[in-house]
């Protein structure tokens, strides 16, 4: 175990590495004079020259990386162009909206998907399972932000059980905001559910097939128990996988649902730095939101293989 | 090959009923989508104008036809784009199973994997501007790793295969026999998952048109639609309402579409679903 933790450990660095390296290609090379290019095209030669020196342009690309990286590690991000603070701060203060926002959509989207799959799937060929996959199938189409914006029409503006979107901040006591963070976890999630849900299904069905499940039934447990202590742990493994996945879209989804409900999360961050071309915002962010999916994506391994001892020796 | 099933004909009907309305809005609209009335804004589904009006006049039914066509051009570019790039990688990769080329490229899958479109495009976009182009990029380079995911996981079983092995001992070099043998049987495969992909690029793209980084004005996109109708929730619904209906209708045609094709190209992977 500890050897495999080491090799995904390993693997996880150089992932870290190349996909900095990428964000710096794009961001810093490409453009080739970012501060010529973060000023536009009026700005005085002057203030080119002054911000040039600020961003340590002087100096070569390759000792640029190291600084920015180097920088990163030790919690240095660098200095927002257009806030004049610390991206570091911009970006903790912003992560306090967005990341309760992913989990609060993850836990709703497992809470909701674990039960339904596992109905469907022991009432497999039934009403209830037809109508659970065709409702699954509609979830799966419709897009999040779409489905937020129906959820404000309802019961924001109509029936007006909560407000249409901002957020009080966490000084203010913690239900008042998890209340403003409910309706953008609900668009978030219920799409996912039915992505989820259907994946615990099948999961469910296949194992039910296997022999030890019969050995189950033989020995006299009942379906319920069978599908309850058997057949769920061994479904986990593909279901833990689209978890680990959907963590990226939930985040990614998150950026996108802070648009509805106008919450000063990542993405508001994000697209603000986008439109003032503050490109170290961008940057940062960008890695951040990078470095989330990479980390996910390991721990889920370690997850599995903790799980499942089978996969510890067949490596990556 | 047995009947094609029911949810096949339905998937089909769907997204046949919005690609006729895209290639139909290249010859005629209704309206003009670039005429602004500012006598006719705002106004509810009525005989005139079936979808209604938005804030500038525009004829709403105009406009969705109009980003069908965007919605689909986006999704079909960036599907051939993430297939011509993806199954040759995939393929040389299963030719070289086990190998340091199929390593490289299979670490390389996993990288691109760790970038989710939206933040492709949001790289993209902070150095270029954005543009549909833009959008078509990012969501191409997104689709890569699957198809060469899945070309490589079906070129893998046919690689054990008598025939293909027979092909390599009478003299038959590895990129020969992936394109006049492998590539042809897993066809059915990439249909399927470029049906896939196809509905989860139209979702994309509305998404990055909502966030600003997808079509631009005064190109009527989807996305941009539901962006603008943001503001005019409590009084305009209709303009809220009708483009995500647009979205969602297209996306579950493909959806039911691919598993249909499923089902009848490959009885084989119809799976306990």
């Amino acid at each position: 175990m500890l050897r495999f933790a080491l090799q995904r450990l390993l693997s996880l660095a150089i992932s870290l590495v190349v996909a900095s390296l990428v964000i710096f290609f794009v961001i810093e090379v490409i453009p080739g004079d970012p501060a010529a290019y973060m000023l536009g095209m009026n700005a005085q030669p002057e203030t080119v020259a002054a911000l040039r020196r600020e961003l340590g342009l002087d100096a070569g690309q390759m000792a640029r990386y190291l600084t920015w990286v180097g920088g990163m590690l030790v919690g240095d991000f660098g200095t927002s162009y257009t806030y004049r603070v610390p991206v570091s701060d911009l970006v903790l203060a912003r992560l306090g909206v967005s990341l309760p926002l992913t989990l609060y959509a993850l836990l709703l989207s497992t809470a909701i998907a674990f039960p339904v799959g596992l109905i469907a799937a022991a009432r497999r060929g039934s009403r209830l399972d037809a109508g659970i996959m065709g409702a699954t199938q509609l979830g799966i189409a419709i897009p999040n932000f779409w489905f937020a914006m129906l959820l404000v029409l309802v019961f924001a503006i109509s029936l007006q059980w909560f407000s249409a979107g901002g957020f009080p901040g966490w000084d203010r006591g913690f239900w008042i905001n998890i209340k403003a963070l409910t309706l953008p976890a609900v668009a978030l999630a219920l799409p996912q559910a039915s992505i989820l849900a259907r994946v615990m299904r099948s999961a469910v069905i296949e194992t039910l097939g296997q022999d030890y499940i019969r050995t189950a039934r033989a020995k006299g447990l009942s379906q319920r128990q069978s599908v309850l202590r058997h057949a769920l742990r061994n479904a986990l493994i593909p279901v833990l996988t689209i978890i680990g996945l959907q963590f990226a879209f939930l985040l990614a989804g998150a950026i996108i649902i802070e648009n509805v409900f106008f919450l000063p999360g990542l993405g508001r961050l994000i697209f603000q730095a986008i439109t003032q071309r503050d490109l170290i915002v961008v940057e940062s962010v960008v890695m951040l939101l990078v470095f989330a999916v990479i980390l996910v994506t390991f721990l889920v391994d370690l997850a599995y293989a903790a799980a499942d001892p089978r996969l510890r020796r067949r490596g990556a | 090959m047995r009947r094609a099933p029911l949810t096949l004909w339905i998937g089909a009907a769907l997204t046949g009923v919005f690609a006729l309305a895209a290639v139909l809005s290249l010859l005629w609209t209704p309206y003009d989508v670039t005429a602004m009335n500012i006598g006719a804004r705002l106004q509810a589904p009525n005989a005139q104008h079936w979808f209604g009006t938005d804030h500038f006049g525009r004829d709403v039914l105009s406009m969705i036809m109009v980003g069908a066509r965007i919605s689909i051009a986006v999704a079909v570019v960036a599907v051939g784009m993430g297939m011509v790039l993806g199954v040759p990688l995939g393929l040389l990769a299963a030719a070289n199973r086990g190998g340091l080329v199929d390593e490289v490229i299979m670490r390389g899958n996993d990288l691109i994997f760790a970038f989710p479109a939206l933040v492709i495009a949001i790289l993209i976009t902070a150095v270029f501007g954005p543009s549909a182009v833009n959008a078509i990029i990012a969501i191409g380079i997104f689709n890569t790793p699957v198809f060469a995911r899945v070309a490589r996981g079906g070129a893998l079983s046919l690689w054990t295969l008598d025939y293909i092995r027979a092909a390599e001992v009478s003299g038959k070099g590895k990129l020969r026999i992936s394109a006049e043998h492998i590539l042809p049987n897993i066809a059915n495969l990439l249909i399927v998952q470029g049906t896939i992909q196809f509905s989860l690029g139209i979702l994309a793209e509305a998404a990055l048109s909502y966030v600003g980084l997808g079509a631009q004005p005064p190109m009527p996109s989807w996305g941009r639609m539901l962006a603008e109708a943001q503001t005019m929730i409590s009084f305009a619904p209709h303009l809220a309402i009708l483009p995500g209906l647009a979205i969602v209708l297209t996306v579950l045609g493909l959806n039911l579409m691919g598993d249909g094709l499923r089902d009848s190209l490959d009885p084989k992977l119809r799976r306990a679903r």
